[in-house]
């Protein structure tokens, strides 16, 4: 837009326009974003009460992070959540949308029926696992013995919980990345894979030397969203599995910061695992982007 | 479609045969719980894999559920969130997308990277200054239920916007200046051109991102368990989270309550899904 049309010469109304959505940023994510950073380094108690000043030392609540050993379950399962959502969110949602890029019939129904997880709200979805995996003959166990498996199995125990956990939120958002994947495969000339035709190209071919290459870009946003998302996750692993349980196998960065901020009063500490959590995210998603950058090369 | 002919190979089968297992994940759940809905928790537990017909038939669930728990109540409180924030995130991001496709002014680029910027936001950094903040205002943490629902409303609008400004800019850039500046022509002010011209031409991207803030801010049990926390200021999803921790081994109220909140929003996206996929799609990857 180099020559202006007269219309946009007048940049009064820019003011009008712009300023109530900038106002609504300013008054509920930035400021707060800022005063959440100084919060951490101070002494607050419950939510409605003022700071009673500065942390001694001010690094205390962040010195405590790592003492914590919570904390660290919190943040070594939320990894491993990060790990999991990149290799079996990303993983099956590429796989599917690459099948359905291939069929002729019944494309539109799987793109329908695949977003279903995300537009169902997460408590919803976490009570309903909660059904699914019940030790007292929940879906899973009813299944398992009607196939002739004897005793039942406690999914939430210790051994299982992790797991337990981990599969309904990967589940979730394979629909998602999948809708965007597939968006990604249709902006792909029909010409091309024409040409590959003609040249004797066969169907896997055609995916590992233009799909794929092609796709780079787009798999890229869709890891960093999944690595961004796994760090937010909070709803679902707060109904399956409130406060931690059992023993405390289950803490996410998440939850646990809710814990704090909630259950045990203690506002500064829960700032500063959000504040963590934000790093993290920023640190994460420029690795992804590290990483797939280099390999363009 | 495209591509070659398509025969019935033993690949083809696979991927047909994949495809539909993973679309019965996402489908068979959600049948299984409304079907046991209609069960007692004997009958759940003993044979949850067939349909209710016959002795096994039962209303009691949904009958409890109502009665129990104040679940219109909860609809009421979320319904009106969440309409609120769809539409004053319509509103808002509009203009400020207009704004930024169309006018060059000093600070422009700034403010564009500002709202990109405000997309990474976390409500978790957010969310307690801002509730401090609101309870210091006597927004937050009060016994009404009016300021309760708009405590909650506010900071849920600003966690909307950013997404809803990236979408509709992306969308309007590709729109053609002329059409406006005929209008211009004809003498119309910068408010008319806005609501007569940009808005109904801008109107399948508006529909994704209203559809959009209003899922998000309906299934936000983060934001609405921090203002929401009177029984009668609940909203439907903080609801469900209070059953199941109260009543979590009564399966039946359960498998009602989960249908309750699910059914309605899955009739709703059938009849959207073509808004909500194909605006998505465009918001996500310029994002």
């Amino acid at each position: 837009m180099n020559s202006q049309p007269n219309i946009y010469k007048n940049k009064k109304p820019v003011f009008f326009f712009l300023a109530p959505a900038m106002l609504f940023l300013a008054v509920y994510l930035f400021y707060p974003f800022f005063q959440n950073l100084l919060n951490s380094f101070q002494a607050i108690k419950s939510l409605g009460t003022s700071a009673k000043g500065w942390n001694d030392p001010l690094y205390k609540n962040y010195a405590e992070m790592f003492q914590d050993k919570y904390m660290i379950t919190a943040l070594k399962n939320t990894l491993i959540m990060i790990a999991v959502t990149l290799i079996f969110q990303v993983g099956i949602a590429l796989i599917l949308a690459l099948m359905t890029d291939n069929i002729r019939h019944g494309a539109k129904f799987f793109r329908i029926v695949y977003f279903f997880p995300i537009v169902v709200s997460a408590t919803a979805l976490g009570l309903m696992f909660n059904l699914i995996f019940l030790y007292d003959k929940g879906m899973i166990n009813q299944l398992l013995e009607s196939l002739g498996k004897a005793g039942l199995t406690d999914w939430k125990d210790e051994a299982h919980a992790i797991v337990t956990m981990m599969i309904p939120v990967t589940w979730q958002y394979v629909g998602f990345y999948f809708i965007i994947l597939i968006t990604g495969l249709n902006n792909i000339s029909d010409e091309l894979y024409e040409s590959a035709a003609i040249d004797g190209a066969t169907g896997w071919q055609r995916v590992r030397y233009i799909s794929l290459p092609l796709l780079h870009n787009v798999i890229c946003t869709v890891s960093v969203l999944a690595v961004t998302g796994a760090l937010k996750v909070f709803d679902l692993p707060w109904v399956m599995f409130p406060k931690g349980m059992p023993l405390g196998k289950t803490w996410l960065t998440g939850t646990y910061m809710y814990y704090y901020c909630f259950d045990a009063a203690d506002v500064d500490y829960s700032s500063a695992i959000s504040v963590l959590i934000v790093v993290l995210g920023v640190v994460l998603s420029k690795v992804v982007n590290r990483i797939f950058r280099e390999k363009d090369i | 479609m495209r591509r070659k002919k398509e025969k019935l190979t033993a690949g083809m089968f696979l991927i047909y045969a994949a495809l539909i297992l993973w679309s019965l994940t996402t489908i068979y759940p959600l049948i299984w719980i409304l079907q046991n809905s209609f069960k007692d928790r004997k009958q759940i537990l003993s044979n949850s894999f067939s349909l209710p017909l016959g002795d096994m038939f039962t209303l009691a669930n949904y009958e409890k559920a109502l009665n129990k728990f104040n679940i219109l109540t909860a609809y009421r409180n979320s319904l009106a969130v969440s309409c609120s924030v769809c539409i004053a995130v319509i509103i808002l991001a509009g203009l400020a997308a207009y704004a930024l496709v169309r006018y060059r002014f000093p600070g422009c680029g700034l403010i564009q990277s500002l709202v990109v910027g405000a997309m990474m936001f976390p409500a978790f950094s957010t969310i307690i200054p801002v509730f401090r903040m609101e309870h210091a205002w006597g927004l937050a943490g009060t016994n009404e239920v009016p300021t309760a629902l708009l405590a909650c409303i506010l900071p849920q609008i600003a966690g909307n916007l950013a997404f809803a400004i990236v979408v509709l800019s992306g969308y309007m850039k590709g729109l053609p200046v002329e059409l406006e500046e005929s209008a211009y022509m004809e003498g119309a002010r910068a408010g008319q051109i806005f609501f007569r011209i940009i808005m109904p031409l801008t109107k399948p991207s508006f529909a994704t991102v209203g559809i959009f803030s209003f899922l998000w801010s309906y299934n936000d049990l983060f934001t609405q368990s921090f203002f929401l926390r009177l029984p009668k200021q609940r909203s439907i999803t903080f609801l469900l989270n209070e059953i199941s921790g109260k009543q979590g081994t009564d399966y039946g109220l359960m498998a009602a309550a989960v249908s309750l909140i699910v059914i309605p929003l899955l009739l709703v996206y059938v009849c959207l899904q073509k808004y909500i996929i194909r605006g998505m799609t465009a918001g996500a990857i310029k994002g």
